[in-house]
């Protein structure tokens, strides 16, 4: 039983791939002949599709059009949602009231270590309001009625939205006309509520209405809220319009410096490490010197002789207009000449922090001389000669 | 300041260096460096010479160590041996051509030999040798290099003569107490007997000048390939080894200190060599066991990258020509950032400057 409540993701892909590549035919009698392969689990309708080697040129309309899931089965998997977590909860041992979705993902990855790549084809377990799509309900009566008035306009929930945000608009307005009529209006200060957060984007627009929104609809919705915001707000517009703003994290600007250490003789050096590709590179920067640099015991001119390896190492330097202050020593390993190059200036970057002011570790940050580059080799994939390159293709 | 020094330098005789005058340059007339090195100039050089219409060469410690060593030679001694070795671009070459210009201007016999690497390998024809059947001839470098050789020593060679007859095959034969310059005519038009040429003025040379006539000046570049491996081999695929090719079995007789009279500059060089790796720069390395005890005892030379004064010589040298470009090459953080990324490295400095 709880098996059944762990899907894969393919359980959204499988509508996917009875619509899709596997063109499974469309007669009865070849869906017998796979249904021996299916391997049905009681109660929920994974299906786990075997190779089939059926092939048919016939489209599968039936399975073209967009499933819809019915009120009652996503009542139904809920309610089976909520039962396989107590039981989780008991395997793992842990009180079924007090179990939460990241005690859920930590115990389903306990449970079926998986080695894929791609996180998002790992298995999951999540309540089905974030695995079924939102779908509307039906939107007309037995007699075929709308029960919406704005249902002939298409996008019924987007212009329903605009007509309430404009008769607040237009409620505002009369209001303050009557309070500039008996001379009670004053100016309020703008309220500081909006610092740090955004309007929603068009994307989150859309998955709230659950309707498709071109970008002028999109435009136009955030026009009239922007002209909202300019009137004084009761309480319940500005609740109306939070609803619709999100929080923007900001990137925390504390980096991590390093301690200035002194050695035998006094001098004071800093130690970081830096990497780039599968390069490490470790350096060692001297407060006082006079920009002699050494990799591995050897001088940088020798260790790399291409002037692009040296630019790299030279622009952390040359950034704070510190040339020819600084002593360098460095060891690096692993990766190829550009990875090494690009490790070490990390890592002397970093190392640099701890002999400059706050402003200057954070022009440094935004140059991009502290961010680890995520680049990585791409993976090559079958079918194709390398990451993106394909075969040569012969017409015949 | 320095502007105006590096100018006034260039009318200073070579003859007169000091120490005082170490980091600026000195410019050789045109016609000079025609006549007394028309091969050995490193290529690029060759280049730099072409835009800037002149030859300026820079006066570096290393040369004057080797200036003042020369103008204190004993010509009863026997040759001295002096070995400039260094890291790969730091001016062993140009010193050499220094030096070069300053025995010319003295009046020595300059035997150069401009890459010892260019006659182990990449040889088109490779005859066996008439005179010994187990050595081999390589024509087209020995003829090549004997053109060059009337070119610089025009004058002396129809004051030098023969001292013994030499036999080229049944029809030609060269008397004894002819002129040098016969010789390397028959070496000349008979490509055949070049390499036999070759040895003969060498032969001649060595013994005569121990007899005090003139001053012989043996200066080799990329001496470290006299006693290293070809890449040349047999009709059987057999490699050669440098005894058995003529030009460099006479070549080594001639770096043996064995005679009086002169002296004997050799550079080391890691470019052309053969396998070699690319960080070896010391003699040890470079000769091998083998050439060092041959070359020992000697005096080595270090020539090294530039230091602060010669590195802003060199940028005003370029400033003057023009040849800097660049807005930010006459600031400060420019000349700073072009000492980081060429490590006061004079090659790697000429390279950079090239496409600034």
């Amino acid at each position: 039983m709880a098996a059944s409540c762990v899907r894969s993701r393919a359980a959204l892909s499988y509508r996917l791939f009875l619509g899709g590549r596997i063109n499974v035919a469309c007669s009865p009698v070849l869906w017998k002949a796979a249904a021996a392969e299916l391997q049905t689990v009681s109660g929920s309708q994974i299906l786990r599709l075997r190779h089939t080697t059926v092939v048919t040129t016939k489209k599968n309309l039936a399975a073209l059009r967009r499933e819809t899931y019915t009120v009652d089965f996503i009542k139904k998997q809920i309610e089976e949602f909520n039962l396989g977590k107590r039981h989780l909860a008991n395997m793992m041992g842990e009180d079924p009231e007090t179990f939460t979705q990241e005690d859920i993902d930590r115990a389903i990855a306990y449970l079926f270590p998986s080695g894929l790549f791609e996180k998002r084809a790992r298995p999951i377990m999540k309540h089905p309001e974030q695995i079924f799509p939102k779908q509307k309900a039906t939107q007309w009566g037995e007699d075929g009625r709308p029960f919406h008035f704005l249902f002939y306009t298409g996008k019924q929930s987007y212009y329903s939205l605009m007509h309430d945000a404009y008769g607040k608009l237009l409620n505002l307005e009369k209001h303050k006309n009557e309070l500039q009529a008996k001379g009670l209006f004053s100016e309020e200060a703008k309220t500081k509520d909006l610092i740090g957060s955004r309007w929603l984007i068009k994307e989150e627009l859309e998955e709230m209405l659950v309707e498709k929104l071109s970008d002028q609809d999109y435009a136009q919705f955030i026009r009239l809220l922007e002209r909202l915001l300019t009137l004084q707000c009761g309480a319940t517009e500005k609740e109306f319009l939070q609803s619709f703003r999100r929080s923007v994290t900001i990137q925390s600007k504390k980096q991590l410096i390093e301690p200035v250490q002194y050695d035998e003789q006094g001098m004071a050096f800093s130690t970081s490490e830096g990497k780039r590709k599968s390069a490490k590179a470790e350096a060692v920067v001297y407060e006082h010197g006079s920009g002699r640099i050494k990799v591995n015991g050897i001088d940088y001119l020798l260790y790399f002789p291409v002037t692009q390896d040296r630019e790299q190492l030279m622009f952390p330097f040359h950034f704070l207009d510190r040339l020819g202050k600084h002593d360098v020593t460095c060891t690096v390993s692993g990766g190829g000449r550009s990875a090494q190059a690009g490790a070490i200036r990390l890592a002397m970057a970093r190392a640099l922090c701890s002999f400059v002011t706050e402003e200057e570790v954070e022009w440094m940050r935004q140059a991009g001389l502290l961010t680890v580059d995520p680049r990585i080799r791409e993976r090559k994939k079958p079918g194709q000669e390398g990451a993106r390159r394909k075969f040569t293709w012969k017409k015949r | 300041m320095l502007k105006r020094m590096t100018r006034l330098i260039s009318r200073v005789h070579k003859a007169k260096h000091e120490e005082q005058h170490e980091g600026q340059h000195y410019s050789l007339p045109l016609q000079d460096v025609k006549t007394v090195l028309p091969h050995g100039l490193p290529p690029r050089f060759v280049m730099q010479m072409k835009t800037f219409n002149e030859a300026c060469l820079m006066v570096r410690k290393p040369a004057l160590e080797l200036l003042h060593h020369l103008k204190n030679t004993n010509f009863d001694h026997p040759a001295v041996r002096y070995v400039l070795y260094g890291e790969k671009g730091t001016g062993k070459t140009l010193s050499l051509c220094h030096i070069i210009h300053f025995c010319a201007k003295q009046d020595w016999l300059i035997l150069h030999i401009p890459d010892g690497h260019l006659w182990v390998k990449n040889c088109q024809d490779l005859l066996q040798s008439t005179y010994n059947k187990q050595r081999f001839d390589q024509p087209l470098e020995a003829s090549v290099w004997l053109k060059n050789f009337k070119t610089v020593n025009e004058r002396f060679l129809s004051q030098i003569k023969t001292q013994e007859k030499y036999v080229w095959n049944k029809r030609e034969s060269t008397e004894k107490g002819s002129l040098l310059g016969e010789v390397i005519e028959q070496g000349i038009t008979r490509v055949r007997n070049a390499t036999d040429a070759v040895g003969i003025v060498l032969k001649e040379l060595k013994r005569q000048s121990s007899l005090g006539i003139f001053h012989l000046l043996v200066a080799v570049d990329g001496v470290n390939a006299l006693w290293g491996r070809t890449t040349l081999e047999r009709e059987d695929k057999s490699p050669i080894a440098p005894e058995e090719l003529a030009l460099i079995y006479n070549l080594r007789k001639m770096v043996k200190n064995d005679w009086s009279g002169g002296a004997i500059v050799l550079t080391l060089s890691q470019t052309g060599s053969l396998f070699k790796p690319r960080k070896a720069f010391l003699p040890q390395e470079l000769l091998g066991k083998e050439g060092f005890d041959a070359l020992d005892p000697f005096i080595p030379i270090l020539v090294s990258n530039y230091n602060p004064k010669e590195f802003e010589s060199c940028i005003q040298y370029y400033l003057e020509n023009n040849w800097l470009q660049h807005e930010k090459a006459y600031t400060e953080e420019g000349k700073k950032e072009l000492l980081f990324l060429s490590n006061a490295n004079p090659g790697q400095l000429e390279r950079l400057c090239a496409y600034l």
